[in-house]
């Protein structure tokens, strides 16, 4: 078992405190103490990592989002109430809230204070997510963050920055790209990446072959 | 508290790194970390402000150094010798035990607890709860307190003592300053709150840029108020 990776620069520049076998080992050693103590199951453990590595992804919020893309009357829903809307999907979880994409408004979604965001629906979040520079930077210079990721949005687009504060949960609502009608929802859903969904990218382009 | 994790527009940390094809965890004791912590709040060990809280008072030079899940580590070991779940003692034994084979744990099954902590994936939350009437709607204009708690807070010091517009009145909502120190829920009305980009960052603010944040009333004046009084 190696931990290795895991100091590939992802907050990068910073030293950690301890080596990493020890951490790993620290971490055995509480499990351990807990399973002791009747407090944590190791199976429970087991399947709430394979739940997040094979379950909860951004697949579940890409198929909100083309739902919401080919049935007006459920995207209406969703933006009124986006959990009770994610519901019958089967989704839950979360206090949710949709805030949609248009021509003119741009939304993007950060948490400054610590990592909160919707796992329901785009599973845990990446490293640059959680980022010292990402939480430090998204509310204060959004357009120059939003270049960094290859989204140059013209200055009359409003940029709705959605610091996620409390307990409510935010997912952006990308626009639907041009040249997608006729495609079905699972095609659609296939254009919706998790980064649109967070708004610091836009839903993709359908390739030629699938118009 | 005017902590380190309070990191909304500060200067001087750089690009925003990305890794392509990111895997869900970067090492297996990562996962382990995660899924100990969630079993602890299915155990009703620690609750989500006291988690949050318990990070934010890592040393901030701790806090800088260490890596995401580090942070989730240090906290959560914190909390549960806090509460006296553990102590630092028994678990450093442990790893010696451990670093020389074997584990004295005998092994635990627990469907219950696994069920729960699935349970928590998918159903509704229980942020909120019944609290008196909101004071604002949408539209009022608003000012936000200057106090500086040395506690649990979730308003971020950039948006301290600035204007701003009622958005949206969400209902009302458990109140972490007070749920993050054992001095109960005192649920009350949560509002989305927009803010000018020039209000919060003057001359140097992007344009069209305003910022949503999710205020408790309890940080909130009515525009005109004396800046800074606070009423409590």
């Amino acid at each position: 078992m190696s931990d290795t990776h895991h100091d590939h620069g992802h907050e990068h520049g910073h030293h950690h405190r301890e080596p990493e076998s020890v951490l790993s080992l620290r971490v055995r050693a509480l499990e351990s103490l807990l399973v002791e103590k009747k407090l944590v199951a190791s199976d429970a453990v087991d399947r709430i990592v394979s739940a997040y590595e094979e379950d909860i992804g951004p697949h579940n919020g890409a198929q909100v989002v083309a739902r919401a893309w080919l049935d007006p009357a459920y995207k209406q829903r969703l933006l009124a109430d986006g959990t009770a809307a994610i519901e019958e999907l089967g989704f839950g979880g979360v206090d949710l809230k949709v805030v949609e994409n248009r021509p003119g408004v741009h939304n993007m979604v950060v948490c400054t204070l610590c990592s909160c965001y919707p796992h329901a629906l785009i599973g845990l979040p990446p490293v640059w997510y959680k980022s010292f520079e990402y939480r430090s930077r998204a509310v204060r210079e959004p357009r120059v963050v939003l270049r960094e990721f290859g989204l140059d949005l013209p200055e009359n687009v409003e940029i709705r920055i959605w610091d996620s504060s409390a307990e409510l949960r935010y997912l952006v609502l990308p626009e639907r790209p041009a040249g997608t009608e006729g495609l079905s929802e699972a095609e659609l859903a296939g254009l919706v990446s998790r980064d649109s969904m967070i708004g610091v990218a836009v839903a993709r382009p359908p390739a030629p072959a699938a118009r | 508290m005017n902590g380190i994790h309070d990191m909304g527009g500060m200067h001087g940390f750089g690009r925003v790194d990305r890794e392509e094809n990111e895997p869900v965890f970067h090492a297996p004791w990562e996962g382990r970390v995660l899924g100990i912590s969630r079993a602890c709040s299915a155990q009703h060990l620690f609750n989500i402000d006291e988690s949050r809280h318990g990070i934010e008072r890592m040393a901030p030079v701790d806090y800088l150094a260490a890596s995401y899940y580090e942070r989730w580590l240090d906290r959560t070991v914190r909390l549960l010798v806090e509460k006296g779940v553990i102590t630092r003692e028994e678990l450093d034994r442990r790893m010696a035990q451990l670093a020389s084979g074997g584990d004295p744990a005998p092994p635990h099954r627990d469907p219950k607890l696994l069920d729960r902590m699935l349970r928590a994936t998918k159903e509704r939350t229980h942020f909120r709860q019944p609290g008196p009437p909101p004071r604002f709607a949408a539209g009022d204009r608003v000012f936000t307190r200057t106090d500086a708690p040395e506690g649990h807070t979730r308003l971020p010091r950039y948006a301290r003592g600035k204007d701003g517009v009622i958005d949206a009145v969400h209902g009302t909502f458990i109140f972490p300053d007070t749920n993050a120190h054992g001095q109960g829920e005192q649920s009350h009305a949560l509002y989305s709150v927009r803010f000018d980009a020039n209000d919060l960052w003057g001359a140097s603010a992007e344009p069209c840029s305003p910022v949503h944040l999710d205020l408790w009333e309890r940080y909130l004046e009515p525009a005109g108020a004396a800046p800074g009084r606070s009423t409590s």
